[in-house]
């Protein structure tokens, strides 16, 4: 702990006084020690709580290998239809994050232990950037497992190393986003039943991408629907870039689905970061 | 002696529902106060205005003779909380989070392990080793909850409700904790809905209602203005109630047909207990059972205030605002 000079008297408790945050650069370091400790806690939570971690983990694997064997994903595509799913799961899975922050960030709500951080004299912010943190982790480890499941079933990309780190980095980007709309959902919902229902309502989003099927196959009108999804410019986004076969269809949006994959998110970072920090905020009113 | 927490005239409302109405509170620095009331009096609302947790609507409030919304960081570098919902998490052991806690208070992260585990020692929960918290007892849970609440020393601990839901053991174990806090300096602040939690461990009592103080001084003052103990004496038979109550005389006499039951002041406790047992055996009438026993919340209530503590049903109205 650098620098941080004592602006506290000693108090008729006598007892060690806290010391508080200095100039501009100490109050930085104190920002990024709070978050630290507040990852550490969540990373806490993860060793106490393995087999939860794994069935995180092993949920979207299971519904890769559903789909790859059972519900033939990705048929009617040029190319091997693993080429065209696992790139589909990839955004999927960065998509229903959205419901593991949510669930995380409502636990918490719900218990005293974020009134007592709220009185001590933390950073404000420190506990949704450890939750930030931590769910950020999560996605990286779920993504590494998810392409190593996907190259054993067959997945390969077919581009260079820069192209296949723009992917993940445009996989990421949208993971990001959807933590700030499940913090802030989580703050205004509030309780573990909505949560429920918005565990319900994910799924339609989900299937009306094109994360299973080209919207080439669909009617016209739900072509449209699905190729504007959030979730599916970034999945045509990154079959572009690992160099899978996208099932073109022609449309501007699927033409300019990087360009979508980087505004959807930013979009939805823009709006729901504020709201979420603000709603945090106002927990004292 | 300064005053560790001042209160003037403080309002809060949730839409329509005044919490808090003018609230005037003053506590001297190193003393137990007790904030006593039914529930929805604005006790909860109180205690998270004075800890940072809620902004007031109008009024002024000084911790340590800092002013709440104003220099909250610097309040919250002084006092302690324990909320009427364990505040730790529960999903870690006890030593992760004192340890957890002190990090966040930038002891450092040796001193955050050392603090810790004197902590654990000193609240008898060293060897809990690495059992998560949710398997603890609510009296282990409250200990420890106390603890996280002192590991800076604060100039000034709020205790909100520290003992409801606790069986009797849980009740003194947390009784004993405090009481051990007392004499170090720290000034405490205990919001309870029990006339004898107070009488046990606070030097003055401020009695609220409707967000508002009806009445100040210590139990002692308060009790004598609520008239003292009172007699409880059930009879065999219902018949003889007007009989007996004569033979016990006295001001404040309650009589209950259907429990057989007269309640009578007792200021002088034993001899009014002595004088009951002989007069009723003189005159034959049997008795079931006979028992001094303090006033109740209620009627301190009917005494200070003229009428009963209407609101006791509305609890969660004020914790959910």
């Amino acid at each position: 702990m650098s620098a941080a000079t004592t602006t506290a008297v000693p108090g008729p408790g006598g007892g060690e006084h806290v010391p508080g945050p200095g100039g501009v650069s100490s109050r930085l370091g104190w920002a990024l020690a709070d978050s630290w400790t507040m990852t550490r806690r969540e990373l806490a939570h993860w060793a106490r709580q393995p087999v939860a971690v794994l069935v995180n983990l092993a949920f979207p694997v299971m519904l890769l290998l559903m789909f790859t064997y059972l519900v033939g994903g990705g048929r009617g595509v040029d190319g091997d239809p693993t080429d065209f799913l696992v790139p589909g799961m990839l955004a999927l899975t960065m998509a229903f994050g959205l419901e593991a922050t949510m669930l995380a960030v409502t636990q918490d709500l719900g218990k005293g232990v974020i009134d007592r951080f709220r009185s001590m004299p933390m950073v404000p912010g420190a506990v949704l950037v450890g939750r930030s943190a931590a769910d950020m982790l999560q996605s990286v480890v779920s993504l590494a497992v998810m392409t190593g499941v996907g190259y054993a079933v067959g997945w390969r990309w077919r581009s260079g190393a820069a192209a296949a780190l723009g992917a993940v980095g445009l996989l990421l980007l949208l993971r990001f986003a959807m933590l700030w709309v499940g913090i802030h959902l989580a703050m205004v919902a509030g309780k573990p039943e909505m949560v429920a229902a918005v565990q319900i309502l994910v799924w339609p989003v989900g299937f009306l991408s094109n994360v299973f099927a080209t919207p080439a196959s669909m009617p016209g009108w739900l072509g449209a629907v699905v190729e504007w999804n959030p979730m599916s410019a970034t999945a045509t986004a990154v079959r572009e870039l690992f160099g899978n076969p996208g099932g073109a269809t022609g449309s501007w949006a699927a033409e300019h689905a990087q360009l979508l994959a980087v505004l959807w998110p930013v979009a939805l970072i823009a709006v729901f970061f504020p709201l979420a920090v603000r709603k945090f905020a106002a927990l004292s009113r | 002696m300064t005053e560790a927490i001042v209160m003037d005239g403080v309002h809060k409302r949730y839409g329509e529902k005044r919490a808090l109405d003018g609230l005037d509170l003053a506590v001297a620095g190193g003393t137990v106060h007790g904030v006593l009331g039914p529930n929805g009096a604005g006790k909860t609302t109180a205690v998270r205005i004075m800890s940072t947790l809620l902004r007031h609507d109008a009024g002024r409030v000084t911790v340590s003779g800092l002013d709440v919304r104003e220099r909250a960081g610097e309040v919250r570098r002084r006092i302690g909380l324990l909320g009427q919902h364990a505040a730790v998490d529960e999903q870690l052991g006890g030593r992760q989070n004192l340890e957890m806690f002190g990090r966040l208070y930038h002891l450092g992260a040796r001193r955050a392990g050392s603090r810790a585990d004197e902590l654990l020692e000193r609240f008898g929960l060293a060897d809990t080793g690495r059992k998560a918290v949710k398997q603890y007892s609510g009296g282990m849970r409250r200990r420890l909850d106390l603890a996280a609440s002192l590991i800076t020393d604060p100039d000034v601990l709020f205790l909100d409700e520290p003992t409801t839901g606790l069986d009797p053991r849980g009740r003194t174990e947390v009784w004993d904790a405090v009481r051990s806090l007392v004499g170090g300096g720290t000034t405490v602040l205990l919001t309870t809905q029990y006339l004898d939690e107070a009488d046990q461990l606070a030097d003055r009592i401020s009695l609220i209602d409707h967000g508002r103080a009806v009445a100040e001084g210590t139990p002692d003052e308060l009790k004598a203005r609520v008239g003292g103990d009172r007699i409880d004496v059930v009879l065999r038979d219902a018949a003889r109630l007007t009989e007996a109550a004569a033979l016990i005389g006295g001001e404040g006499l309650a009589l209950d047909p259907d429990r057989r039951l007269i309640g009578a002041p007792a200021p002088d406790r034993m001899a009014a207990l002595t004088r009951t047992v002989r007069v009723l055996a003189e005159a034959g009438i049997e008795a079931e059972d006979i028992a001094v026993r303090r006033p109740t919340l209620d009627e301190v209530f009917l005494s200070l205030t003229g009428r009963p503590a209407e609101e006791r049903r509305s609890e969660k109205a004020e914790v959910a605002a």
